[in-house]
């Protein structure tokens, strides 16, 4: 399989406090990963390290088998290759919906205007946005500037797409329009890396599930497994707290 | 004839007379004034850009070293500058200049060279809190898409920042016009060194400065209106149109903001 991105022994200390310790792990083109977890345990850290927004301690970040953190290849350019959806959406207040969808284009892919513009309407077409071109991000709800969110880290067209826990700053009846957009995303093959608390999403797109705890990958399998049949107690115990909510 | 008209017809009289003087102390008002701010405006968004440079782990040391002095004489300046009066900074640079370089320079520029470095110290820290403002997502996402922190800065932090800063920055400006006053020390012809001129010609000083108050008064507000305005129009509509409906694709629905 193509590996996109591989993970090896990755650290990663704030102070004293050790966030990830020996982190081996790996994404492939085209899958669907879904890192579950209680609050605390990495996941989001471990997906900022990879996008460079943490920089981690020690370990080494392979991209198509080439170190990133080697100094051999741009953080911009690197990062570019890999869209980011946040949880508190992000989206530049000081642009409309659709120059948020074309700013990066122009400016780090240096593709022109018009043409950038065609391809940020395309995505935003494709998440249901694009009647809302016009419009600021601090006059729209909050699924819908995630919908722009993801409109805006397609438009970069990367190998693969980061998410942050993309529904957890949404009110309960804003969550289903965003996860519809991304089982989209996922059907239609783009690579995923989905940091969730969303169990029914997480077993219906998964291909794969992590499990993390305190800072380690406890258990990384697929989602029947990790559901049905988990090896590992510390994965029981969290499974049966969260499904029981 | 009572106090009160004689008073009220000195008023007059002394406007009607000497009215060319106060007008053209109000015109070196004005132009010290705005260049004073628009110059220091822009060393503010200089050293408010240099001083938010981000270090990390990829700095290397000889750029950290460099950054580190930068940064030093940055803070002197600002300390320096914010720390002492513009009237006693006023009499060291252009008597300073004068001693030392042997320039010889003339008031007006003098006074737009003090104003602007004294404002430049001001609005430096307040670029700063500007940027400081913004929220760190915005950085994050826009590294996240592969933007540099210059690219960053340019298309999506300072548009914010500025905008955030722009009721501090008419601040600046009415104060710039209130205070270009002390250069009179100098010998700029500004609106408060015409009016002691006409009130030592007439000596009449109450009456004078009555006039010079309400042409002040004018201008700040004036001025406050105008920045206001422009405030409002940056902001742009609170409203924005849909473009096409689901079911009638070339409707136009235009949505008022709920937030404004």
């Amino acid at each position: 399989m193509d590996e996109i991105i591989k993970i090896k022994h990755l650290r990663k200390v704030f102070g004293a406090n050790e966030v990830l310790k020996d982190i081996n792990f790996s994404v492939s083109k085209g899958e669907v990963v879904c890192i579950i977890g209680a609050s605390g345990s990495g996941k989001s850290t471990l997906l900022r390290c990879l996008n460079l927004l943490e920089y981690p301690t020690s370990g080494e970040i392979l991209y198509h088998g080439q170190n990133i953190l080697m100094h051999n290849m741009s953080n911009a350019v690197y990062r570019a290759k890999l869209g980011m959806v946040f949880q508190q959406f992000n989206l530049f207040n000081n642009l409309s919906v659709l120059d948020n969808c074309v700013v990066g284009q122009v400016k780090v892919l240096k593709r022109d205007a018009k043409s950038a513009r065609k391809t940020a309407m395309d995505y935003l077409e494709l998440v249901g946005m694009s009647q809302f071109i016009k419009a600021k991000p601090n006059q729209i709800s909050g699924g819908q500037k995630q919908r722009v969110a993801i409109a805006r880290a397609l438009s970069m067209e990367p190998e693969a797409l980061l998410f942050d826990e993309p529904t957890s700053a949404l009110d309960p009846e804003l969550v289903g329009e965003v996860l519809k957009v991304m089982k989209n995303l996922a059907r239609s093959g783009l690579t995923m890396l989905v940091v969730t608390h969303e169990m029914g999403f997480a077993r219906e797109v998964a291909n794969r599930v992590v499990f993390m705890d305190s800072g380690v990958i406890v258990e990384d399998d697929v989602p029947e497994v990790i559901f049905n049949n988990p090896s590992n107690e510390r994965t029981r115990v969290f499974l049966r707290r969260v499904l029981e909510e | 004839m009572s106090a009160e008209s004689t008073f009220f017809t000195w008023v007059y009289f002394i406007f009607e007379n000497n009215w060319p003087l106060f007008l053209m102390g109000a015109r070196n008002t004005l132009i010290i004034s705005l260049t004073g701010t628009i110059i220091g405006f822009i060393i503010g968004i200089l050293i408010g850009i240099i001083r938010t440079i981000p270090m990390d782990e990829n700095t290397s040391i000889p750029a950290a070293i460099a950054y580190k002095i930068t940064n030093f004489l940055l803070l002197c300046y600002i300390e320096v500058f914010r720390g002492t009066p513009m009237i006693v900074q006023a009499m060291v640079v252009f008597y300073g200049a004068a001693m030392l370089y042997n320039i010889h320079l003339s008031p007006i520029p003098a006074g737009i060279f003090i104003v602007s470095i004294n404002t430049g110290a001001y609005m430096a820290e307040i670029v700063r809190g500007g940027i400081l403002s913004v929220d760190k997502g915005q950085f994050e996402a826009a590294h996240s898409i592969g933007m540099t922190h210059a690219q960053t800065m340019a298309n999506i932090v300072l548009p914010q920042a500025i905008r955030n800063i722009l009721p501090a920055t008419s601040n600046e400006f009415v104060i710039n016009i209130k205070d270009t006053s002390v250069l009179s020390v100098i010998s700029v012809t500004e609106l408060f060194f015409m009016s002691k001129s006409v009130a030592g010609i007439n000596y009449r000083y109450f009456e004078v400065f009555l006039i010079t108050c309400i042409i002040y008064f004018i201008m700040t507000f004036t001025v406050t209106r105008i920045l206001r305005y422009m405030e409002v129009r940056l902001d742009g509509p609170s409203a924005f149109t849909i473009h096409g409906s689901q079911t009638v694709p070339e409707a136009e629905i235009r949505i008022v903001g709920r937030d404004k």
